[in-house]
């Protein structure tokens, strides 16, 4: 019990602590920081929560990031309305997701081929739409999204808890969330309890590179430009947020509420290192450290589970 | 008539699992179907199932002709499946496996409340030690075979086909499921029943089918055949089913073990038996015994001389082998030829300066599959690929080559058919010729009173008794689930 609640009480350390070691911590201005920089990795996670829950593993997620801000802004620059050229991002996110998803299950590779395959694929192509250059002259109103606030608090956050919501709906109370559970925890069980795994599958895919659409436009609007080469290791940084979080690489385990609190430990670590002056060489360290500590926790905890 | 096979056919590439494969089942029937392993019941039953499809002959639903491509369309038919091993989603509560597949809804959210009720309601009617909540990972091989059980059940409408049900289960848990089978007949359903416990079968079969490498040899009325009539159609020779064996005066020591209270010396040329109810730590016993599960204050000597047991890895250097329960998940490589798992455990057998010798190899391979009879295309083949006869030797040859002293076996012959079962009973009592000093736990009575020279009793994690081989079962019975 103790062990499952560790990433909590982490968090919750690590914001005591932080809170005290550093008199600029606990400002508004530089929670709000917090949560617009976690946003876009948190949003991803969201998505690759399912995708690790189902057994699955999408590496390809930081270029599909890039791809959807670059398309996106491209289609606004073009005269599209704000809203429209979010929802293209969205579009192109859930596009790149369901090839993932649609190569993992019908050439039956190991997801980690495939999006190793499609990570190179969608960043090409991504530089030769964009012919390498950013995509810039977007209007003033784009900056809402990825800096805006709302009755004091950023837009993004209320973004990340509307996606958190839902996710969390999906996997905990619906059909597509009870089989990515059972795909991921057994699929021979999961075929012949006669679901159709190949459309599930296909699914999880699709939501999280839809999510990663949305990071990618959060994104575009922080910077302010669409930039092709974004995203670059982020997949490495949802990954490890999702697995702090509870989430086994083996499938059949992972949740919201874990994947947001992985991703928080790893914003405040790197926030409580800017603060504290860390040398940032130190923070990669610091998180990688801290990865396989978390890791290594919940193996233990696993150890009677058996098919 | 519910179900009528003739003539079923099914290929595994090029080696044929069934030739003629014919079964008539009615409603209201409940058929037992036997055969050694390897016969082809379970690929028959898949069939069945919508998990394989066949390649020659006929099956018939309700009079019609169907091929059912999909589980779900067997499914659809109200034909439903209880499989030999484990086809659960560990992760997942016993209420969400239960209903994994044909989850109910409210809208377009799931009805938790209402299938964890159904699942309480279904656990209680059958007075089954389950909770509809807890994560089947964490249950034991007999609970996962109730879930298994009451999952099929649920769904089942027509035809419920039962694969070694009652495996792991306590004689207490068997007996309800044959009550279970008994309900089931009397709502008119079809069941068939696969097993190896032809014992079990005199409680409830009313009909009688038996494969022989892939076919038919019998199909009948199960009161007018004797279990020895059954054995001999199953095996095809005259076989005893009853397996007598010599005892030999027990030689030197061996093994010498002591942990806490509880002390154990095994002998050359001594089949010692230990009995016990589950849970009560035979195997658990075995583990320390073998380094698996180091117990503080455990000593133990192999000939005389004391031996760590930190590791497996110890205790395989000092001549003792574990031949577990579960060997395809701990005692096989199934992805990998038999050569390789015959000398996986002395690799140096066959290796010089750290080249492994093709030829060698080879050769003690070969040697060992026409020493212990294993049968199986050639060296070359899967082990994952052979039947559980064929692959307990597999396993028993590897400890061979690495000249184990002292052979613990957990549940010999646990999946295994009545041919098999005497073949390794006769390479138990080859061994103990040899000079080796055995352990055998068994849940199986009769096994332990035929094989063994004397029988141990457990319960709760302690030895209550040492039993001459006269004994009975319901001494041995006694001390284990009473103590006194």
């Amino acid at each position: 019990m103790l062990q499952r609640l560790l990433p909590f009480i982490s968090l919750i350390a690590l914001f005591v602590g932080l809170s005290i070691a550093s008199p600029n911590f606990l400002t508004a201005t530089n929670l709000s920081s917090v949560v617009r920089q976690t946003a876009t990795i948190n949003i991803m996670a969201l998505g690759m929560t399912l995708v690790i829950v189902s057994g699955g593993i999408d590496l390809s997620v930081g270029a599909i990031l890039a791809f959807s801000g670059t398309v996106g802004t491209m289609a606004i620059v073009a005269g599209a309305p704000v809203w429209l050229g979010v929802a293209v991002g969205l579009l192109c996110g859930l596009f790149w997701g369901f090839v993932n998803g649609l190569l993992a299950t019908s050439l039956k590779i190991p997801p980690f081929i495939v999006t190793l395959g499609t990570l190179g694929i969608v960043r090409g192509v991504t530089l030769i739409l964009s012919r390498g250059l950013p995509v810039v002259g977007l209007p003033r109103s784009f900056d809402v999204l990825g800096e805006g606030t709302l009755a004091g608090v950023p837009v993004v956050l209320f973004v990340l808890l509307a996606c958190a919501v839902v996710t969390h709906l999906i996997l905990h109370s619906t059909k597509l969330g009870r089989y990515t559970y059972a795909i991921g925890s057994n699929q021979e069980a999961a075929v012949y309890a006669g679901i159709p795994v190949a459309k599930y599958t296909v699914a999880v895919y699709a939501i999280s590179g839809m999510l990663t659409g949305l990071s990618g436009m959060i994104e575009a609007s922080r910077l302010m430009t669409g930039q092709p080469t974004a995203g670059q290791g982020y997949e490495l940084q949802v990954i490890a947020a999702v697995v702090i979080g509870g989430g086994s690489l083996t499938g059949g385990a992972g949740s919201v509420v874990g994947t947001l609190i992985g991703a928080f430990i790893m914003g405040l670590l790197s926030n409580g290192s800017d603060l504290l002056r860390i040398n940032p060489y130190v923070q990669q360290a610091l998180i990688g450290a801290v990865i396989i500590f978390a890791v290594a926790l919940d193996e233990a905890r696993k150890r009677r589970f058996s098919k | 008539m519910l179900l009528e096979l003739a003539g079923v056919q099914k290929r595994f590439g090029g080696v044929p699992a069934l030739r003629q494969g014919d079964l008539r089942v009615s409603e209201g029937e409940v058929h037992a179907l036997v055969g050694e392993n390897g016969a082809g019941k379970s690929t028959l039953m898949k069939i069945v199932a919508g998990m394989l499809q066949r390649d020659g002959g006929l099956m018939r639903w309700r009079g019609e002709e169907v091929r059912f491509q999909r589980p779900a369309e067997a499914h659809a038919n109200g034909i439903s499946m209880v499989h030999q091993e484990s086809l659960l989603a560990p992760h997942l509560t016993v209420a969400e496996n239960i209903f994994l597949g044909r989850e109910q809804e409210r809208g377009p959210l799931l009805d938790h409340r209402r299938m964890e009720l159904e699942t309480r309601s279904l656990i209680e009617e059958h007075g089954f030690p389950l909770d509809a909540r807890s994560l089947v990972g964490e249950l034991s091989p007999a609970q996962k075979q109730l879930v298994e059980i009451c999952r099929a059940i649920h769904s089942a409408s027509n035809l419920l086909i039962f694969d070694e049900p009652t495996s792991s289960l306590s004689d207490v848990e068997t007996a309800a499921v044959f009550r279970i089978v008994r309900k089931l007949r009397e709502r008119g359903m079809g069941v068939i029943y696969i097993t190896h416990r032809l014992v079990e079968l005199r409680e409830i079969a009313d009909s009688i089918t038996i494969l022989r490498d892939g076919e038919t040899v019998y199909s009948g009325v199960y009161a007018s055949v004797t279990t020895e009539e059954i054995v001999h159609h199953m095996v095809g020779r005259e076989v005893s089913a009853i397996y007598q064996r010599q005892s030999l005066p027990p030689g030197r020591e061996r093994l010498r073990f002591a942990m806490g209270g509880l002390s154990l010396n095994l002998h050359a040329g001594e089949i010692t038996g230990l009995a016990g109810l589950m849970g009560a730590g035979r195997t658990e016993l075995c583990q320390t015994l073998f380094g698996l599960r180091p117990a503080p204050g455990a000593r133990i000597e192999i000939d005389g001389i004391p031996v760590a047991l930190q590791s497996p890895q110890q205790a395989v250097d000092a001549g003792i082998a574990f031949i577990t329960e579960d060997r395809q998940r701990t005692g096989l490589a199934l992805a990998l030829p038999l050569r390789t798992n015959i000398t996986l455990a002395h690799v140096d057998g066959v290796a010089r300066r750290g080249f492994i010798q093709a030829r060698r190899e080879q050769q003690v391979a070969e040697g060992y599959r026409e020493r212990l009879r294993i049968r199986a295309a050639s060296i070359e083949q899967w082990a994952g690929r052979l039947s559980g006869g064929n692959q307990q030797k597999v396993v028993v040859a590897k400890w061979l080559f690495r000249h184990a002293k002292v052979f613990l076996f957990d549940e010999p012959t646990r999946g295994i058919d009545v041919g098999a079962k005497a073949e390794v009973f006769a390479l138990m009592d080859e061994l103990a010729r040899s000079g080796a000093a055995i352990l055998m736990v068994s849940s199986e009575l009769p096994e332990l009173l035929q094989v063994a020279d004397r029988i141990l009793v457990m319960r709760a994690g302690r030895l209550v008794a040492e039993l001459p081989r006269a004994t009975t079962q319901q001494e041995i019975m006694r001390y284990a689930a009473v103590g006194a």
